[in-house]
């Protein structure tokens, strides 16, 4: 971890920085930060009263709310309310306030603007954070956690992000880590006091008590993957033919949610047709509008961009025209997609229904688990919808289980994982006691970058308590 | 008379245990004219503990000593009377040698050593006060307590637990230092007067036995081990031909309940003693209170010398009154008529919590002060000559104005004991495990001189003689092991030895260092069967042979400690510097603040073992020292 701090190293804490609080464009309110040691001084140059007399920011107590202009040489430029936030008592640990501003772009630009001629600079992406922690306001994990939290955008993602904040999270890997030193200390007794007349662990048990630790590590390392779809949207791949009604059904479900839908800008855009959240779930549309149809859909999904979507998807919808498929079509279709959709989930769609045949297509296609919708009348979408949501539950998401959503703390994970693995083939090969310390010691590492260092103190110390060392 | 006693001398050494004689060795064999003062000069170097040394961890600090130039191991070699080379079943970081030694034998030789060392002179007094220089930074000399001021640039103390020594046996308190000799009172009370701060800790040892009165058919025979190992890298010793077994018994429920019986006169229980003991090295009484529930604890009945009857029963130290002493040992199988030469005792004393030091042991308030020893909080032979060689090397530098000569954690267990001294203190007397060392594979015991010697031999300690030793060694095993890389051998000579290992044959010629790294394969049982590789090592040392098999069969897990390893050292090479302003950084928390004012961290790394120093300060430092 010093490694990637060595590597911030770069950014100065000595400047002031600035950014936009809240999300780009227009809305009713904007709020702009300013955080560093000139904060003060550059607000007291642009913040006056009515009257245009200073209001002495870099006078007043942390915690208090003024009102008041922002101006440049007399020309007003908004109404605002400054937040004082004073060190340490910040978010980023550093002299602050916040800007609250009218909502339009142009208000924000020109507020910007003008801290920025007045000494300040454009804060990079998670700055602010960066800061925070650098003052030593967050534990590496719960700034990262905040990160989380900036970016969620879904009721669950912002649970998860919340929990993590709290401690949730450093407390699991703290009862891991304390399951891993309880294993360190009966491999280090062997090894430091192999002289003592003490009764050294059982290679069995040894090894029960190690695949254990896997155990709690692997859900950790599982829950990565819901936590990652939490926080990124559940992949959808809507696959059929064009004429199955593909790009109207994304459409109604996007038309439901327009207003809470938003945009990743610049980042997988041009794999991701677009995102909604339904119950607080949030859901990730994958594009699969290169599929041709020449002959034969699925053989065409197979050579297909779209192929690669149905890979990436935890849900894949397969809508059909009902009016244009037979039962006997359906389950060929269904057979080959089933070849290439591995783990994921399977939703088939029936399209175009309308209300005189419906009960004869339910029929025709009853030996299947079909939803009938019209996606051009709205028929049925709200069911559509609860299946999709419905689908994600029985991932067995529970947000009182931990969930790990960080993917450097998945990786410390996975190579905890990996020396205990080799741990476990060293218990069964027998290797020596202190070539297993090493496997150990590389867990235990893992897990300290997560947390925070197990010393050796820690280890000796476990062995003191328990066992009746010394001549 | 005068003229001696005017002499300014360069270095003066307060103490003549194992940690003042090889700090006064150190400094008079690198050209410092030193002078060794000591309280008696008939018990210099003498083991007050246990007659052994080494054990795991303890023997790689002793082959540590010996590679950087230090006597210890010497000594050891030549007054041993038992040897064994402990953790053989377990991997080669773990091996650790250890020898049952004679301890009359062991102080001779000692004393022997330090007379022939040109630059070493004497004096039997006792230091009461020390001569700080008029602004109250330096120290000047020494003042004893006839009176008599000696003169020098630099002084090292390592008292041990002299300084106000107390010793409890029962209800009965005695001042002194170590059975039948007295405490060492004034330098303790100068000291916390220039702001140093000190506490109390506690130690023991058991009672000693009259061997004629035993009868060992009723315990277990321990004997050395059948081995060519020793201490010394160098050639002025020779592996022990005969040995001395040791043996071992057990106490039992009844021993237990004679010593409950004593509990109401127990020093310890009853708070007469403060200081903090060593929960590894725990009393008999402690133990059995601990661990209620155990039926008996291990002895290890301990010859004294070749040519003595004094036994030291390893495992027994106790404080309690020496008749429930008497009482319960005799319960013991083979205890039955025991004849005590005198009871154990326990014994409170002054040190300096260690973290007043840099990491060449001189203290920050007073310069060209140095602290060696139990005074720093340490217990062991072992842990207190390491340091004591550290501080003398380190004391002669500084007068000479040289670069101060510090291990790392990587480099030695040397290193990683002073570090942890110095970063982070100690509760408890200190004492090394290998546990304690993150690159354990690293630090071997077989490996020493390599890491070391060509160190010390830079500095003026270690001989050319030695220097040249280990160059040779070096040559020879890179030798073997580009041999065994590039070399198939043949199936036909290989197999019988592959079969006889019950190791699976090989059907077409494979590379030596592929048929090395299978369990159970040696290089001398390959030599055995191969013309080649018996030619190759025909006129190479065992410890040669020994050093490229540990570097081959293990070669990828060494390579993985090598680079984290090397991630450590790029920390340890961010220096700070010492007249660093901590105040200046706003971002950095009080406490952070306090304690790296307190430490002083010499660099990076080390600040980033300091408790309390989390990893948001270390990047609030770094982002600071980027600037």
């Amino acid at each position: 971890m010093i490694e990637e701090i060595l590597n911030q190293m770069k950014i100065i804490l000595n400047d002031t920085i600035t950014a936009l609080a809240t999300p780009h464009g227009s809305g009713a309110i904007a709020v702009i930060r300013l955080s560093g040691k000139k904060s003060f001084e550059i607000i007291d140059k642009v913040f006056f009263d009515k009257e245009f007399k200073s209001k002495k920011i870099a006078e007043q107590k942390g915690y208090t709310i003024h009102f008041g202009i922002i101006a440049e040489s007399d020309i007003v430029i908004d109404e605002v309310l400054v937040s004082v936030f004073r060190n340490p008592h910040s978010y980023s640990g550093e002299d602050s306030v916040e800007i609250s501003c009218h909502g339009s772009v142009y208000i924000q630009q020109q507020i910007l603007q003008l801290l920025l001629k007045h000494g300040a600079r454009m804060a990079n992406p998670g700055e602010f954070t960066l800061r925070a922690f650098l003052n030593g306001k967050f534990d590496l994990s719960q700034a990262e956690a905040v990160a989380d939290l900036i970016a969620s955008n879904s009721g669950l993602s912002h649970q998860v992000a919340m929990q993590q904040m709290r401690g949730g999270f450093s407390n699991k890997i703290k009862i891991l880590r304390d399951h891993l030193v309880n294993f360190a200390s009966l491999v280090e007794l062997e090894l430091d006091f192999s002289e003592e007349d003490v009764e050294f662990a059982d290679r069995t048990d040894l090894k029960k008590l190690v695949h254990s630790i896997i155990g709690i590590i692997e859900k950790l390392v599982m829950s990565f993957e819901v936590g990652n779809v939490i926080k990124n949207g559940i992949p959808v791949a809507i696959v059929g033919k064009p004429n199955a009604g593909k790009s109207t059904l994304l459409n109604v479900l996007l038309e439901d949610d327009r207003a809470i839908v938003s945009d990743i800008p610049g980042t997988t855009r041009d794999t991701i047709e677009d995102e909604m959240i339904i119950d607080g779930v949030l859901f990730r549309f994958i594009d699969t509008a290169g599929i041709r149809t020449t002959t034969d859909v699925i053989e065409q999904i197979g050579v297909n961009k779209a192929f690669d979507a149905i890979k990436k998807s935890a849900i894949v919808i397969y809508l059909f025209d009902a009016h244009e498929i037979s039962s006997g079509d359906l389950k060929l279709e269904i057979d080959l997609i089933k070849e290439h959709i591995g783990n994921s989930q399977l939703v088939i769609v029936a399209n175009k229904i309308d209300v005189e045949n419906l009960e004869d297509l339910k029929k025709e296609f009853a030996s299947y688990d079909v939803i009938y919708i019209s996606a051009k009348e709205h028929k049925n979408i709200n069911e559509l919808k609860q299946k999709l949501v419905g689908l994600f539950d029985a991932r067995t998401v529970n947000t009182t289980e931990t969930i790990v959503t960080n993917a450097r703390h998945v990786d410390s994970l996975k190579r905890a994982n990996e020396a205990l693995k080799k741990a476990i083939a060293g218990l069964d090969s027998g290797i020596a006691g202190d070539l297993l310390a090493v496997e150990i010691r590389y867990a235990l590492d893992e897990l300290g970058s997560i947390t925070g260092e197990v010393t050796n103190e820690d280890l000796l110390d476990s062995i003191f308590t328990r066992f009746c060392i010394g001549k | 008379m005068q003229n001696i006693l005017t002499q300014q001398y360069d270095i003066i050494v307060v103490g003549a245990g194992h940690a003042g004689c090889e700090a006064a060795a150190a400094a008079a064999n690198m050209g410092s004219k030193v002078l060794l003062v000591t309280m008696n000069m008939q018990t210099i170097a003498q083991m007050s503990c246990n007659p052994a040394m080494g054990g795991i961890a303890k023997g790689q600090i002793v082959r540590e000593i010996d590679a950087l130039g230090g006597y210890s191991g010497i000594v050891s070699d030549v007054s041993a009377i038992q040897f064994r080379m402990l953790n053989r079943s377990k991997g080669p970081a773990m091996w650790s040698p250890r020898s049952q030694n004679d301890r009359m034998l062991f102080a001779a030789k000692w004393r022997e050593m330090l007379e022939q060392t040109p630059n070493v002179d004497f004096w039997q007094d006792m230091v009461r006060s020390l001569i700080i220089s008029k602004d109250g930074k330096r120290v000047e000399g020494v003042i004893t307590g006839l009176g008599i001021e000696f003169k020098a640039k630099a002084v090292v103390l390592t008292n041990g637990t002299f300084l106000n020594g107390v010793i409890h046996i029962g209800e009965k308190q005695l001042g002194g230092g170590r059975t039948g000799e007295s405490a060492s009172h004034g330098i303790t009370e100068q000291l916390v007067k220039l702001g140093f701060e000190s506490g109390r800790m506690k130690t023991g040892t058991p009672p000693r036995i009259d061997g004629r009165s035993l009868d060992y058919s009723k315990m277990e025979v321990q004997d050395g081990d059948d081995c060519n190992y020793k201490f010394s890298f160098s050639d002025a010793t020779q592996p022990l031909k005969k040995q001395v077994p040791c043996h071992i018994t057990y106490t039992n429920e009844k021993v237990h309940e004679i010593l409950r019986t004593g509990f109401e006169k127990s020093p310890m229980f009853q708070g007469r003693i403060q200081g903090l003991g060593p929960r590894y090295c725990p009393s008999i009484e402690d133990k059995i209170t601990r661990f209620s529930e155990r039926e008996r604890h291990q002895l290890f009945v301990e010859p004294e010398g070749w040519n003595t009857v004094e036994i030291y029963v390893n495992g027994f130290s106790t404080s309690l009154p020496e008749d429930v002493q008497y009482q319960a040992l005799r319960l013991i199988p083979g205890f039955e008529n025991a004849k005590m030469f005198r009871p154990g005792y326990a014994i409170e004393y002054d040190y300096f919590p260690p973290t007043q030091l840099g990491l060449t042991l001189e203290t920050q308030l007073i310069e060209n002060l140095y602290l060696a020893g139990q005074i720093n909080g340490t217990t062991g032979y072992e842990e207190a000559a390491c340091q004591g060689l550290i501080a003398g090397m380190n004391a002669h530098l500084k007068i000479n104005e040289k670069n101060p000569f510090v291990l790392n954690r990587y480099d030695a267990y040397i290193g990683v004991l002073i570090d942890d001294l110095v970063t982070k203190g100690t509760e408890e007397p200190y004492r090394m495990f290998t546990s304690r060392a993150e690159y354990r594979l690293l630090l071997r015991q077989d490996n020493a001189d390599v890491r070391l010697t060509p160190l010390s031999h830079q500095l003026g300690l270690a001989s050319q003689e030695r220097f040249e030793k280990v160059e040779q060694k070096i040559k020879d095993y890179e030798k073997v092991i580009d041999y065994f890389k590039n070399t198939s051998a043949n199936p036909d000579e290989i197999n019988p030895y592959l079969s006889s290992v019950n190791s699976a044959e090989v059907n077409q010629k494979m590379r030596y260092y592929n048929i090395l790294s299978r369990p159970d394969v040696s290089i001398k049982g390959i030599a055995g069967s191969c013309k080649d590789v018996d030619g190759l090592c025909e006129y190479l040392s065992e410890e040669t042979i020994e050093q490229a098999e540990i570097l081959m069969k293990y070669e990828g897990y060494l390579q993985r400690e090598q680079e984290n390893a090397e991630k450590l050292k790029r920390l340890e090479d961010l220096k700070i510097n010492p007249n660093f302003n901590y105040d200046t950084i706003v971002s950095l928390g009080t406490e952070a603040k306090e304690k790296l004012k307190k430490f002083k961290p010499a660099s990076i790394g080390q600040a980033s073992r300091i408790s309390g120093i989390n990893p948001a300060d270390i990047s609030v430092l770094l982002v600071h020292m980027g600037r």
